[in-house]
């Protein structure tokens, strides 16, 4: 049968992972239609500032929480974390469990009242409310900055990814998604990136999903795959004898898992600080679970969200593993990428081209840009209501008119995927800057999870010291970045150990920097004047009553759905333990 | 469906999505017999995941577009 070409302005110069046919380039199509369509038709429905940035506050428990789940599946989450797979094996997967159930149930249970009852727009204006001004712009410049800058970042490495599977013109990959999203979510705003989200959420498992599936096939299941893992002669190098198949068993001493880290790193860095200080205070995912249309359904949603995400593993964790048991060469790590050598981030797509035919590998690709333009959607409507309620109105202090709120809101769409683009080009002239954009975020949230829950738990916490708290906990977490960059030794005493891989050190500096942001912030309290507590009302644990479900029958209560979550939890630990 | 508004469910848009996949990947697949037509060697070709997969979707998404395909006009 004759094959349908990929048109020319597609391709890039030199080889590719995939070769896409006619059928496959029709599904993708199909994919970019079906989008747009949904932004055009959700315009009409998008019409005051509450549509726009908080998509009504109607959004179904489902709805948020799927969306909120979606909004963190990007495609370079997907097929970097595959990657991490084959690089560190299973223990990859604490990202997924350890470093995410127990924070987003806690979300869900706790922080979730705290934040829909004051009816505030974001978390920035959380940190208004509960602490003043300058917490408040604090967070959000530097939220706003992070958000588009990463945005480009992203939008670079996965216009890279695809010259590098497909073949496909970077700067094509580029405008076309970046374009698509800015369409869709100018048309919508939230409601429509939120639409798309779980439309993408359903297609990035219906993608992948046949990876593991017949992997799993092809090796003879899990015992199967394990014992392929060990006599793969290509692998050998690379596994050094070490334990690539048990998540907690190897982790006793630093060096005796492929990831130089200690269990106290992943429960207390990883599981408290980074995971925490991510699913309940970056606001990209939290605006999600803020359009719930009502109380209970914001606190399940977190809880729907952190279901899916148990088992999100088995279509990112289960392929990279899977290339160590049957791929036949060994990939290298990105610095070592050369012609005829393929690197740990492309173990995703090598998997997905190994085993999908024609039609399914478009949906595969699919699923990887519907990851990349979820995570953008995310990140563009986070940036324009921050940049709309926290940084533009607040410097005009004037009330402004609904119609233009949303005014701004749609030009800021515009302005940040513009800045997005920007950065996107930067990052092409200094690929270095990539390294350190990713650590620069990872600045921000541990210190802004001590100063959210300061002040949610302690009523004693002061304005002044939420603001020093913040500050000094950023601070510090630069200087310890910086530090070892300018003298690698010093990173055992950053991350306790010489034998600390990247991941690691980013545990342990989280953790540092939020002990500092916590003990300036009690310092700081004891010294300064708190607000009264008329002030904190509905803003702080303890003053002012918290709606409860106890008149609900026990299956419709969301503690009881977060028990089912945390016991599945436990035992999916202890199945690979 | 979000709650509150007389608007098109979500699901309906995924629905009919994956109903045009599903036709498009079965579809496909019976006239390709599971083959790359560029030669590219595909892994246990013999379980037909095109044909299996393509039926699910194609079921799957009928089902989602008749369940919440909008009923009478909007408002």
């Amino acid at each position: 049968m004759p094959c349908p070409t990929v048109p020319g302005f597609l391709l890039a110069t030199g080889g590719s992972i995939m070769s896409l046919e006619g059928v496959d380039l029709a599904v993708i199509v199909l994919y970019f239609v079906a989008v747009i369509g949904i932004g055009l038709y959700l315009k009409s429905h998008t019409k005051t500032g509450e549509d726009f940035f908080m998509a009504g506050r109607e959004m179904t428990a489902w709805i948020a929480g799927l969306s909120f789940l979606a909004a963190n599946l990007g495609s370079l989450e997907l097929m970097g974390w595959a990657g991490a797979a084959y690089q560190y094996g299973i223990l990859a997967t604490h990202w997924y469990w350890v470093g995410a159930i127990p924070a987003m149930l806690f979300l869900g249970l706790v922080m979730m009242p705290f934040y829909y009852i004051c009816k505030t727009h974001s978390v920035p204006g959380y940190l208004q409310l509960r602490y003043g001004e300058n917490s408040r712009m604090l967070s959000a410049i530097s939220f706003g900055f992070m958000t588009v800058l990463m945005s480009g970042i992203n939008m670079f490495a996965m216009a890279k990814v695809m010259q590098v599977v497909l073949g496909w013109d970077l700067n094509f990959s580029i405008w076309i998604s970046s374009l698509t999203v800015g369409a869709y979510v100018v048309l919508g705003g939230l409601l429509s990136a939120i639409f798309n989200e779980v439309l993408q959420f359903v297609l990035i498992w219906l993608g992948a999903m046949l990876v593991p599936i017949v992997g799993l096939i092809e090796t003879g299941g899990w015992s199967g795959m394990v014992a392929r893992i060990h006599s793969n002669p290509v692998v050998q190098s690379h596994i050094n004898g070490q334990d690539f198949t048990h998540l907690w068993s190897t982790m006793g001493t630093f060096s005796g898992n492929p990831m130089g880290i200690h269990w106290t790193g992943i429960v207390f860095g990883l599981g408290w600080v980074i995971s925490f200080g991510y699913w309940t205070t970056d606001f990209l995912v939290v605006q999600r679970v803020m359009s719930a249309k009502d109380l209970r359904s914001a606190k399940m949603a977190p809880i729907i969200g952190a279901a899916f995400k148990m088992f999100v593993p088995f279509i990112v964790i289960l392929p990279g593993l899977l290339g160590l048991a049957v791929l036949p060469q060994l990939l290298v790590p990105e610095n070592q990428r050369a012609a005829g050598l393929f690197t740990y981030n492309d173990v995703l797509p090598l998997m997905l081209a190994r085993y999908l035919g024609p039609g399914l590998l478009g949906l595969g690709v699919t699923a990887l840009i519907a990851g990349f333009m979820s995570g953008m959607a995310g990140n563009v409507t986070a940036f324009s209501t921050v940049w709309t309620y926290d940084i533009y109105k607040a410097v005009r202090k004037k009330e402004m008119s609904d119609d233009h709120l949303v005014k701004v809101g749609r030009w800021a769409t515009i302005v940040g995927i513009l800045i997005s683009i920007g950065a996107a080009y930067l990052a092409m002239q200094f690929q270095s800057i990539m390294d350190y954009v990713q650590a620069l975020f990872s600045f921000f949230i541990a210190p802004l999870f001590g100063t959210v829950i300061f002040g949610m738990m302690w009523k004693r916490a002061t304005p002044a010291a939420g603001f020093w708290g913040l500050l000094t906990g950023t601070a510090s977490s630069v200087v310890m970045w910086a530090w070892v960059k300018v003298d690698p030794t010093a990173l055992h005493y950053i991350a306790l150990s010489p034998n600390a891989k990247d991941m690691a050190e980013n545990m342990y500096r989280a953790l540092w920097s939020w002990c500092i942001c916590a003990i300036v912030t009690i310092v700081v309290s004891y010294c300064t004047k708190p607000k009264p507590e008329s002030e904190l009302v509905g803003l702080v644990y303890g003053i002012g009553e918290i709606p409860h479900e106890t008149a609900l029958p026990l299956w419709k209560r969301p503690i009881f759905w977060a028990a089912v979550v945390i016991v599945v939890f436990f035992v999916l630990n202890l199945m690979v333990w | 469906m979000i709650h509150g508004r007389n608007m098109i469910s979500i699901w309906f848009f995924i629905g009919v999505l994956v109903l045009l996949y599903g036709i498009i990947i079965f579809g496909w697949g019976m006239v390709s017999g599971g083959h790359s037509a560029t030669g590219r060697a595909i892994t246990l070709s013999e379980l037909r995941t095109d044909l299996w997969m393509g039926g699910f979707m194609t079921i799957a998404g009928a089902f989602y577009t008749w369940k919440f395909a909008p009923k009478g006009k909007e408002k």
